[in-house]
C-alpha cells in the first residue's frame, strides 16, 4: 500500500471521485494551472480538462455563490476556499443559503456541496493564515462539518462528504499537511458521518480533540505518562458535526475525567457545546470539573504563536488540575 | 442621467504615458522640479534594495514570508504628490509606499522581523502601517481596505478638510464585493478618495483576462461613475504626472478618482509561491524590458540629473545602509511573551485576565521541564 501525506491523500480522493462521478468539479482560487497553492488539486486540470476544474476570480462569496448554484442543478462541487480565512466574504452564502436552502423549500432542493479549506495554525501564518472557526458553520445550523487528522482519514472523509446529500464544511489542517505520513489504500473507501475514533487507549483522563490537535494530544500523552505516571485516552472526533458523543460517553464511563483539547478560542468553541452537554445529560459520569485548553480569548497571533496554541505545557496543566478532584 | 463621454472612454482604455520603455519622451513633458525627481529614483532605488534584502532574509529563515515588489516600485509616483496629513491604505507589495510615506527601513525590518519595537507588535505578516505617517495597515483579506478608504474619505469631506485619502490594492482584489461596495459609495457621495489599482497581470496564478472580461480596472471605475485613467504603471513619471492632478481635484472639488497603473509582477506571488507552475520565463524575461527603474534612469542620465556611475553609487550605499539596518534589527528581542493578551479590547475583560493566569502558569511549566515552544 502506498504511503502518502494528507495533500497527496486528498488529491486521489478528488480524483477518484472525479472519474466515478461526472457531476463532481473542482473549483476555487488558483485550483487549475496552479494545482492550489498547497497543491491538493495538483494536476487535476490535466486530467478533467478547465471545464471540470475551474480557476475562480478572486471571489470567495462569488465562489460559494456560484457552487450553490451548481449544487442545486444537481452537480457536486468540491469549492476550495485558499485559506479558511478568507471565507467571510462568503458568509451570507454560507449562512443564509447553503446552510438554509433545504429548510427553505420544504426539503425541496438541497444543496450537495463540499466547502474544503485548509485551516488552523502551526505555521507561523498570522492572524490571516491560521484560525479555527468552525464554531461559525457548527452553530449556522444545516452543515455539516469535518475535520480529519491524517492522510487515511482524509481520504475516506472527503469521499464521504462529496457523497452526502447536504453541504460539508471540510477543513484541513494545514500544519500537518506533509508531516503526517500513512498507508493509504488506492482503492474505494469511506469514512461514516459523525464517527470519531479513539486514536490512543488509556485508563485515567480522557482527551477530546481534532485536527492537528491529535498529535499534540498523543506528545502530550507521553510526557505525562512519564511525569505523572497517568494514562490519557485521547478521542479523535473527526466529524466535529454531528459529534460522535457516544464515544465520549463510553470513554467518560471508564475515565471519568474530561478534557477538551482545540485551536479556536474557548469562548463558544466547540468545546463549549461539548462541556455543556456532557454537564446536562452526563453529570453523574464526572469526578471533576471538565476543562478546556484551547486557543486564547484573543485573535490569533504572529508572534509567539506556540504559546498561544495549546501546548504541551498547558494539557500537562490541565491534567493535573483534573486530577485533583 | 450622467453619460460617459467619449473621452472618459477613452482615458480608460488607452494607457497613458510620458516615456518609453527606453526611457524616450513620448508624452508632454510634465514640469517637476530636478530635485524631486532625483527623489523620485531615490525611492524606487530604496524599494528595490530593500526588496532584495528581504528575499534574502526570508532565504535565511528570518522573515516568515515576502511578498516581492521588483517591477512595482514606479508606486512611488502616485503618493509622492500627497501631504502627509493625508492618509494611505497601502496594499501589502508597496514597499515604495511605506519608504515615502517616512517609515524607514530599519522600522520596516522592525515589522518584518516582528522583533521588540515592531510597531504593529507581532500581530500578522507581510503588512505594513503606522498612525504616525497616516498609513493604516493592511487586512490580509484583499480588497478589505477599499471601503474603509471611502468612509475616511467621506469623514474628512465632512470635517470640511481639504485632505484626501489614497488606497491601493491589486487587480485580483477588483473581483471582491468590497471593491464594488467601496466604489458605487465613492460614486454615490462624491468624496476625495483616489484608488490605485496595481494591475500587475497576476493574482497569484490567474492572469488579468480570467480575473474579468471588462476591458480595463478603468473601465470599471467608469461603470460606478468614478472618473478613471490606464496609466502606464512602469513609467514614474505618468504615475506622478496623474496622481497629482487628481489628487489635486479631489483635495478642491471632493471628486472621487481611480488610477489603474498597469506594471508586471517580476518576481514570485510571495517567496512560498513556484510560478513556473503558471507562468513562463519567457514572459518575465519579456516584461523584464518595461522594468520602471532603467527606463526612469535613462531618463534622469539623458536630462543630465544623474550619471549611471552616481546611480550605482546610490544602489550600493542603500545596500550597505540596509545590511546595517538588518544587523540592527536582526540583534533586537523578540517581543514579549503575552504579547497577544494586549489590544485586542482597551482593557482586559475578566476571561482575558483569567486567561493570562493560565497563560501565567503554562509558561512555568514550560521552564520547570525546559520544554520546546516556538
Ligand atoms: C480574500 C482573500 N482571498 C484570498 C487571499 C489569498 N491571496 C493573497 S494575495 C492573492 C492574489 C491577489 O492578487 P492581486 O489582487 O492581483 O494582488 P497582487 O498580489 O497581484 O499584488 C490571493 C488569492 C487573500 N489574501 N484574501
Ligand atoms: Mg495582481
Amino acid at each position: 500500500m502506498p504511503v502518502m501525506n494528507m495533500v497527496q491523500a486528498l488529491n486521489l480522493a478528488l480524483r477518484e471521485e472525479m472519474e466515478r462521478d461526472d457531476r463532481v468539479v473542482v473549483l476555487g482560487e488558483d485550483v487549475g494551472r496552479r494545482g492550489g497553492v498547497f497543491l491538493v488539486t495538483e494536476g487535476l486540470i490535466d486530467l478533467f480538462g478547465e471545464e471540470r476544474v475551474i480557476d475562480t476570480p478572486l471571489t470567495e462569496l462569488g465562489i460559494v455563490g456560484f457552487s450553490i448554484g451548481l449544487a442545486l442543478y444537481g452537480l457536486r462541487p468540491v469549492a476550495e476556499i485558499q485559506f479558511i480565512d478568507f471565507v467571510y466574504e462568503a458568509f451570507d452564502q454560507i449562512y443564509s443559503n447553503m446552510a438554509r436552502i433545504r429548510f427553505r423549500s420544504g426539503g425541496m432542493y438541497t444543496v450537495p456541496m463540499v466547502l474544503r479549506s485548509p485551516c488552523c495554525g502551526g505555521i507561523k501564518g498570522g492572524m490571516h493564515h491560521s484560525q479555527s472557526p468552525e464554531s461559525f458553520f457548527i452553530h449556522s445550523t444545516g452543515l455539516y462539518v469535518m475535520m480529519p487528522s491524517g492522510p487515511y482519514d482524509a481520504k475516506g472523509m472527503l469521499k464521504t462528504a462529496i457523497r452526502l446529500d447536504d453541504p460539508v464544511i471540510f477543513l484541513e489542517p494545514k500544519s500537518i499537511y506533509r508531516v503526517i505520513k500513512e498507508e493509504v489504500p488506492e482503492e474505494d473507501y469511506t469514512i461514516d458521518l459523525g464517527k470519531g475514533k479513539v486514536v490512543r487507549e488509556g485508563g485515567d483522563v480522557t482527551v477530546v480533540t481534532w485536527g492537528a490537535m491529535v498529535h499534540l494530544a498523543n506528545q502530550a500523552a507521553d510526557f505525562i505518562k512519564e511525569k505523572l505516571g497517568v494514562e490519557l485516552e485521547i478521542i479523535d472526533l473527526r466529524t466535529l458535526y454531528p459529534y460522535d458523543k457516544d464515544l465520549i460517553i463510553e470513554s467518560l464511563e471508564k475515565t471519568g475525567r474530561l478534557i477538551i483539547v482545540h485551536e479556536a478560542p474557548k469562548i463558544l468553541g466547540l468545546g463549549a457545546e461539548i462541556s455543556a452537554y456532557i454537564a446536562e445529560e452526563h453529570v453523574d459520569l464526572l469526578y471533576g470539573p471538565i476543562i478546556r485548553v484551547t486557543g486564547y480569548d484573543t485573535p490569533f497571533p504572529l508572534a509567539h504563536e506556540k504559546l498561544y496554541m495549546p501546548n504541551v505545557a498547558r494539557i500537562y496543566n490541565a491534567v493535573k488540575r483534573s486530577l485533583e478532584f | 442621467m450622467r453619460s460617459i463621454d467619449r473621452k472618459s472612454l477613452e482615458k480608460a482604455l488607452e494607457t497613458y504615458r510620458v516615456l518609453d520603455e527606453d526611457g524616450n519622451l513620448v508624452g508632454e513633458e510634465p514640469s517637476i522640479s530636478d530635485s524631486t525627481l532625483v527623489k523620485m529614483f531615490e525611492y524606487m532605488v530604496r524599494a528595490r534594495v530593500l526588496d532584495e534584502w528581504l528575499l534574502k532574509l526570508q532565504r535565511l529563515g528570518k522573515v516568515a514570508i515576502h511578498a516581492p515588489n521588483k517591477g512595482q516600485e514606479a508606486i512611488v509616483g502616485a503618493v509622492m504628490p500627497l501631504r502627509p496629513e493625508d492618509w494611505v491604505f497601502p496594499s501589502y507589495r508597496d514597499l515604495g509606499v511605506y519608504l515615502v510615506r517616512g517609515m524607514s527601513e530599519e522600522e520596516i525590518l522592525d515589522r518584518a522581523l516582528y522583533n521588540e519595537d515592531d510597531p504593529l507588535k507581532g500581530s500578522d505578516f507581510a503588512i505594513y502601517g503606522n498612525r504616525k505617517y497616516n498609513m493604516v495597515p493592511t487586512p490580509v483579506p484583499v480588497g478589505n481596505q477599499i471601503p474603509h478608504a471611502v468612509g475616511v474619505a467621506y469623514a474628512m469631506k465632512y470635517r470640511g478638510e481639504d485632505l484626501v485619502t489614497m488606497v491601493m490594492f491589486g487587480d485580483g482584489a477588483t473581483s471582491r464585493g468590497d471593491f464594488h461596495a467601496g466604489l458605487n459609495f465613492a460614486g454615490v457621495y462624491r468624496v476625495p478618495v483616489i484608488f490605485v489599482c496595481e494591475n500587475n497581470g497576476w493574482a497569484i496564478s490567474v492572469p488579468f483576462e480570467r480575473q474579468t472580461r471588462s476591458p480595463s480596472i478603468a473601465f470599471r471605475g467608469l461603470a460606478y461613475g468614478v472618473d478613471s485613467i490606464r496609466v502606464d504603471g512602469n513609467d514614474v513619471l505618468a504615475m506622478y504626472t496623474v496622481a497629482k492632478q487628481a489628487i489635486e481635484r479631489a483635495r478642491k472639488d471632493k471628486e472621487p478618482y481611480l488610477i489603474e497603473m498597469l506594471t508586471y509582477r517580476l518576481g514570485s506571488h510571495t517567496t512560498a509561491d513556484d510560478p513556473s507552475r503558471y507562468r513562463s520565463e519567457e514572459e518575465v524575461r519579456e516584461m523584464m524590458r518595461y522594468e520602471p527603474l532603467k527606463r526612469f534612469k535613462r531618463y534622469l542620465v539623458d536630462k543630465g540629473l544623474i550619471t549611471e556611475s552616481e546611480a550605482d553609487e546610490l544602489y550600493r550605499r542603500y545596500s550597505s545602509y540596509v545590511e546595517e539596518a538588518a544587523k540592527k534589527a536582526l540583534n533586537k528581542s523578540p517581543l514579549p511573551r503575552d504579547i497577544f493578551f494586549y489590544n485586542v479590547y482597551s482593557t482586559l475583560p475578566w476571561n482575558l485576565k483569567m486567561q493570562l493566569e493560565e497563560f501565567r502558569e503554562a509558561i512555568k511549566t514550560i521552564e520547570e521541564f525546559g520544554l520546546e515552544v516556538d
